[in-house]
């Protein structure tokens, strides 16, 4: 039973570390990033490209070395976010909201067959895998670098709740998802705020996609599909647009996912967390710590 | 012969403008889609437009919901797949004849509709996309462990279609079945976006405040669209198990959804013509470009977003004015007469 808290908190730490990025933006500008996922994937493969090219120093330093590799790869795919802001999102602020969600489909489509292109069709093994010795923790086997995972997860969520409540960035990213002229008229660069937003988003999600990599081993272009969907459950069930709604939402889907998964069974986890994504959406819309917000016309 | 040089696009757009909203552009395409066996009636040249013809007719249904209504469905293949696995299992474990699965087929793709419309419709338009992005999920996944849609390796055996004893399961029998099926799919959708609904549903389109502040009960409409769509849906995947005559979970992935959805917005959201055209160029191209299978699905991608800033009404675009129905018409100039009566003495 412990074995099972600690893999759902595992599994959720990732979620809402994905799930993070995507209620940013959802908070912000009211998209939904359906790229996002791609970009957790893009993560990963960055993540993957690195520790080939260094190889053998990488397989040496182990842990350490997956630490910095996942900086990279979170400034790559910080500045992937970016650019499909400016490219693919800017252009249609201010669009009915169909057309930005179709666009949002369209670069989550190139964004996964672009890296097929680039890495091909089949899986990829990752080069760095956490399986040190497992240490006997309240009657679970857990290693030292899943455990140092979930605190680097916790560090940058700790980083993050700190950015939004008690820096000028993240007073002006308040301002802008409660009324974005009037933060225009307050002097606030508001397209510079979005954009920062995208990268810390999407930073987020490649750190994400990092550790995935070496948790679960097995990477491919299509990896970030279901994940984008997990992390979309989670920000609803925190509520979406709340940050620490989003953390919340990550470890409780974790966790359900994984004790669900005992009783039903592996096959079923995906569609289990789906269902309860309806059923949320059904009973409770705004998630656990969600505000009612008014549509404003 | 400066003039001349001037007007003459103009000319020519009038003329092409004209040629769009031309009243006998469904029989065009009726001709052309009858006609076509008699040019290359090779099984691959058959198989590739029948095909084509399945993937006008979930386009054509698509639109209802995406075109008309402005509602995302990103899981459209999952009603696709209700409907083939509810005719497949009907008919290989049961035996009943294709035909008969038709209304089962409509009923669950109703029950389906309000399953998922029925909570998400109520909140913001773009939870639609996403819950349908998990039920589209949910049907594949669910296919691929259950016993009784065959698991990962599907159904086969599905037997052809058979009308009143003449058997229209050979090449050439299933693909005029589908001509027929789909012009009045195609007709069918068309004429439910002329009608009050379509109007109620263009409303909602462009404001749903509007709309609902004018009478329209938003939630029943909306999710009147996606029941249409989700039916519209199913019984494509009649005639997608009938072609195959095997079904399997792999078929009615994300990938299906999306090229649905990318013949929609290519063709033109709401335009039925454009639609059409936009489905036979999505499900034609990759026959034609085999070779460049590898990026055709990034460049689709690509488009999506281009398409979406720069024509977002799509290549051949709906018509912005309603035009008056003659039973309308007939009633505005007896009205119009009565009142001249009542006024002349």
């Amino acid at each position: 039973m412990t074995q099972l808290l600690w893999n759902g908190l595992f599994v959720g730490s990732f979620y809402a570390l994905v799930a993070l990025g995507y209620t940013m933006v959802y908070g912000i500008i009211r998209l939904l990033n359906f790229a996002h996922g791609d970009l957790y994937m893009l993560g990963a493969f960055v993540g993957f490209g690195v520790l080939s090219v260094a190889g053998g120093l990488a397989t040496g330093l182990g842990f350490v070395a997956l630490l910095i590799v996942m900086l990279i790869a979170m400034l790559v795919t910080g500045t992937a976010g970016l650019l499909l802001e400016r490219v693919a999102y800017r252009p249609l602020r201010g669009a009915p909201r169909l057309s930005v969600l179709i666009t949002a489909v369209g670069a989550s489509f190139a964004l996964e067959y672009g890296m097929r292109l680039v890495a091909g069709p089949n899986p990829e093994v990752y080069p760095v895998r956490l399986a040190g010795d497992p240490v006997n923790l309240l009657g679970a086997r857990i290693t030292i670098q899943q455990a140092s995972l979930i605190v680097i997860a916790v560090l940058l969520m700790a980083g993050l709740q700190w950015l939004v409540m008690g820096t000028e960035t993240g007073r002006a990213m308040r301002a802008i998802s409660q009324d974005p002229t009037a933060a225009l008229y307050m002097g606030i660069n508001v397209d510079a705020v979005i954009a920062r937003t995208f990268f810390i988003g999407s930073a987020l999600a490649g750190a994400a996609g990092v550790m995935a990599g070496g948790y679960y081993g097995k990477i491919d272009f299509l990896m970030g599909f279901v994940i984008g969907l997990k992390a979309f459950t989670a920000a609803v069930i925190g509520g979406i647009g709340n940050v620490k709604g989003a953390m919340l939402g990550g470890l409780t889907l974790g966790l359900l996912e994984s004790i669900g998964t005992h009783w039903i069974g592996g096959q079923w986890r995906d569609v289990f967390a789906f269902t309860f994504l309806i059923i949320f959406l059904t009973l409770r819309p705004t998630g656990i710590l969600g505000e009612r917000v008014t549509e404003r016309v | 012969m400066t003039t001349n040089l001037a007007t003459s696009p103009a000319r020519a757009r009038a003329l092409f403008d004209r040629l769009q909203q031309n009243r006998h552009l469904g029989l065009v395409g009726l001709a052309v889609a009858l006609l076509a066996p008699f040019i290359t009636a090779t099984n691959y040249a058959l198989s590739v437009m029948t095909s084509a013809l399945l993937f006008v007719m979930l386009a054509v249904g698509l639109n209802i919901v995406v075109g008309y209504c402005g509602l995302l469905d990103l899981g459209y293949a999952a009603f696709f797949a209700i409907g083939a696995y509810v005719s497949g299992i009907l008919a290989t474990r049961y035996g009943w004849p294709l035909l008969a699965t038709v209304p089962v087929v409509i009923v669950a793709a109703v029950v389906a509709g309000i399953v998922i419309g029925g909570p998400t419709l109520r909140l913001r338009s773009d939870y639609l996309a996403i819950v349908t992005l998990g039920f589209g999920e949910i049907i594949r996944i669910t296919a691929n462990n259950l016993t009784i849609t065959g698991g990962p390796s599907g159904i086969y055996g599905i037997p052809g279609i058979m009308l009143l004893g003449v058997d229209l399961s050979g090449p050439v029998g299933l693909y005029y079945t589908c001509v027929v099926v789909v012009a009045l799919a195609v007709l069918g959708a068309a004429r439910l976006g002329r009608s009050r609904l379509g109007r109620a549903w263009r409303f909602i389109r462009e404001d749903e405040d509007a709309a609902e502040a004018m009478g329209i009960n938003t939630y029943r409409v909306k999710l009147a669209a996606y029941i249409g769509g989700a039916i519209w849906g199913g019984l494509a995947g009649i005639l997608f198990g009938a072609q195959l005559s095997a079904i399997s979970p792999p078929s009615f992935t994300f990938l299906w959804s999306a090229l649905i959805l990318m013949a929609v917005v290519l063709g033109g959201m709401g335009s039925t013509p454009g639609v059409v055209l936009g489905a036979i160029f999505i499900s034609v191209l990759p026959e034609l470009l085999r070779e460049a299978a590898d990026y055709r699905y990034f460049v689709f991608g690509i488009l999506l977003i281009i398409v979406m800033i720069f024509r977002r009404q799509g290549l051949w675009p709906a018509r912005a004015v309603e035009r008056q129905s003659r039973r309308d018409k007939r009633r505005a100039e007896e009205h119009a007469a009565r009142k001249g009566k009542e006024v002349v003495p």
